[in-house]
């Protein structure tokens, strides 16, 4: 009996380690890199203008490159944006599954499936020619791959570079190359004429918060990127540490006392009412002005196409809520 | 003192200098605090600015508005919070180690802190208030140390190793069912995670507040019974045979040290290493008397974990360092480093 006992201490053990190891992670911020994702090639001959296209392709994901033998009928998405990509070029009526995130468009295929803690009997269920995910929590790809099911790793895009590949990506794998390109030139458009319609003087320093305790977001992720396209001084760019998504001192952003507050998590409870309860925040300029923006936790954390309505939104509200001076 | 007594026994009081020495390096760190931070303020004005909140006294101190809210507002609670989490996480595990009588019990290692942070969990997840924290961190502690002792005596005995054998699977079922919830409920207990890691970066004067009654009650509970765990040490019959209520103290003393942890637990998280690094250091400078010890961690883990979040704000400025990383890695090398220099000189 003893010795059970301690066996299965020893094992609930184990796997208390293991859970706390994928709980901690699914809270960090993706800090794999991207920049792998090449441009698409295709082995076949590229009809410009038909939606007739010649399979299989090859294509490259984060991994290294993944080849399609028939266009997919059957594809399962277990990334938010990866929905969102496959919808607005045309391949929604090929998906048969998404996960439980995937919110956008309505009409996606939701599932209870996990892009987190993936299961792969479960994805398999859907008999599934192309599962599409952001993040792979180890042996999920290679697990597809035993099982004859291609899969595509496009983790979270570093930079609107990356977005645009990976629509481009999808579109080669699913044959829908141009509408992919249609989408990625409408993005490219709508976001330099929203850059230029906005109405930003120089010089005005914003922070990011990503959740309560004082997380934010670099210049160097995607979305401090956006914030940078627009001008805008990130006061989170002073303490860069690689990851993108440093934990800033409650102190430092006082005493930096920002024009603009954007709130990545007012679908947390985080309210601009909360941050004038904070210890010492009362006074900030932007708490005192109210020139705090709540961004829906959607745009702030997908970097799909409609990552233009993101930029639509922060243009906006900067041109309205921008200090005179 | 009469013959015969081992030289110890003979009354060990803390002198007049050790004590202090203890007071004047929480002052000091505690002001070192006060002036070190991620933003620059100069010193003469932090100085100034702190004298002139002393009834009856007018200093020209120079701050502007923004500077006096990261002084006082700011890094003020927070320096007295991590005081206080060390003091009472270091005084519970100096508790833990004489009622058990073991040197490795640890609110850690005893499984308290993780029933603490299920208690947390659970009443975070069903969307109660901050108040509501602490009784429920408590009462999961308790459950925690309670069965720990329980399994210890079940399967082996009381070996130091069957206890803590006991505490490290009741310490990974409370994490199981933890993260299991966590799992489950993604949204409601977002702000969980970066509880478990640690955390005194938000910290202002209400969550003082809050952890002030349990730190007092626990504190002058631990503070009354040091007596009695000196004579605890000889055993439970003799103890007995000394008039002291055995189970009662024992009760009283878990209790007290429980408290203490759940409390400091509901507040800033998980911050691990104080229970264990502080009283030993103070057992291996001043001896082994209860008398001494408890007091004397009170000061030093107040000390410790002041130093350690000094490091967490100002090591990666202006961004954050988790407290708990801090405290493992210099309390470790400190550890080894005073184990190894009482071996050499005794």
């Amino acid at each position: 009996m003893r010795r059970i006992a301690l066996l299965t201490a020893l094992l609930l053990a184990i796997a208390a380690c293991n859970g706390d190891e994928t709980g901690a992670t699914t809270t960090l911020p993706e800090a794999s890199s991207s920049t792998t994702v090449g441009g698409t090639t295709t082995t076949a001959s590229v009809p410009s203008t038909t939606e007739v296209e010649s399979f299989p392709v090859t294509v490259t994901d984060a991994t290294g490159e993944v080849t399609i033998e028939a266009e997919p009928h059957s594809i399962v998405s277990l990334s938010s944006t990866a929905t969102e990509m496959l919808f607005a070029i045309g391949a929604g009526d090929q998906v048969v599954a998404v996960d439980e995130f995937s919110t956008y468009p309505e009409e996606a295929p939701r599932t209870d499936l996990s892009g987190f803690t993936p299961n792969l009997e479960a994805i398999i269920g859907y008999q599934p020619d192309l599962v599409v995910i952001s993040f792979d929590p180890g042996e999920l790809q290679s697990g597809l791959e035993t099982v004859g099911v291609p899969s595509l790793l496009l983790p979270t895009a570093l930079s609107l570079g990356d977005s645009y590949t990976q629509i481009e990506v999808l579109g080669a794998a699913t044959g829908h190359i141009g509408e992919a390109a249609e989408v990625v030139g409408q993005m490219r458009r709508d976001i330099v004429s929203a850059v230029a319609g906005a109405d930003i003087p120089d010089g005005i320093s914003f922070y990011h918060e990503v959740d309560g305790t004082l997380y934010s977001t670099t210049s160097s992720s995607f979305l401090g990127q956006i914030y940078a396209l627009l001008g805008l001084e990130n006061i989170a760019d002073a303490a860069d540490d690689g990851s993108g998504f440093p934990q800033l001192a409650s102190e430092y952003i006082v005493a930096a006392d920002p024009d603009l507050i954007f709130l990545g998590d007012v679908d947390f409870g985080v309210t601009p009412e909360s941050l004038s309860e904070r210890p010492g925040w009362e006074g900030m300029t932007a708490v005192q002005n109210q020139a705090i923006v709540g961004l829906d936790s959607y745009l702030a954390s997908n970097w799909g196409p409609r990552v233009v309505e993101l930029v639509e939104l922060i243009a906006d509200a900067v041109s309205e809520l921008t200090p005179v001076r | 003192m009469k013959a015969g007594l081992a030289p110890g026994l003979a009354a060990p009081r803390i002198g007049a200098r050790r004590w202090l020495s203890a007071v004047l390096l929480v002052l000091l760190v505690m002001v070192a605090g006060l002036l070190i931070g991620s933003v620059a303020l100069p010193t003469t004005g932090v100085v100034g600015a702190m004298l002139d909140r002393l009834p009856l006294v007018t200093v020209e101190h120079g701050l502007t508005p923004t500077q006096l809210d990261v002084l006082f507002e700011i890094r003020a609670p927070r320096l007295v919070m991590g005081a206080m989490v060390g003091a009472i996480l270091a005084v519970a595990g100096a508790g833990y180690q004489g009622v058990f009588r073991n040197p490795l019990a640890d609110p850690y290692l005893l499984g308290v802190a993780a029933g603490a942070g299920l208690g947390a969990t659970l009443i975070i997840g069903l969307g109660a208030g901050t108040g509501w924290i602490p009784p429920f961190a408590f009462a999961g502690g308790l459950a925690s140390v309670v069965l720990t002792y329980a399994l210890s005596r079940t399967v082996g005995g009381r070996t130091t190793t069957s206890l803590i054998l006991a505490g490290v699977a009741v310490a990974a079922f409370a994490t199981a069912i933890q993260t299991f919830l966590l799992q489950r409920n993604n949204d409601t207990l977002r702000e969980v995670y970066s509880w478990i890691l640690g955390r005194l970066t938000t910290i202002g004067w209400s969550e003082v507040g809050l952890l002030l009654p349990y730190a007092v009650v626990a504190t002058v509970a631990l503070m009354v019974h040091r007596r009695h765990l000196d004579v605890l040490a000889l055993g439970d019959e003799e103890s007995a045979a000394l008039g002291v209520d055995v189970a009662r103290v024992r009760l009283l003393v878990v209790g007290a040290a429980t408290l203490a942890t759940a409390a400091a637990v509901a507040v800033s998280g998980l911050i691990g290493f104080v229970g264990i690094i502080v009283p030993h250091t103070v057992r291996l400078v001043t001896g082994w008397s209860y008398r001494v010890i408890i007091p004397l961690s009170l000061a030093y883990g107040a000390v410790f974990l002041m130093l350690a979040d000094l490091g967490a704000r100002t090591l990666v400025a202006p961004a954050e360092l988790p407290i708990g990383v801090v405290t493992a890695f210099v309390g470790a090398p400190f550890f080894l480093l005073v184990l190894r220099s009482m071996r050499g000189s005794s």
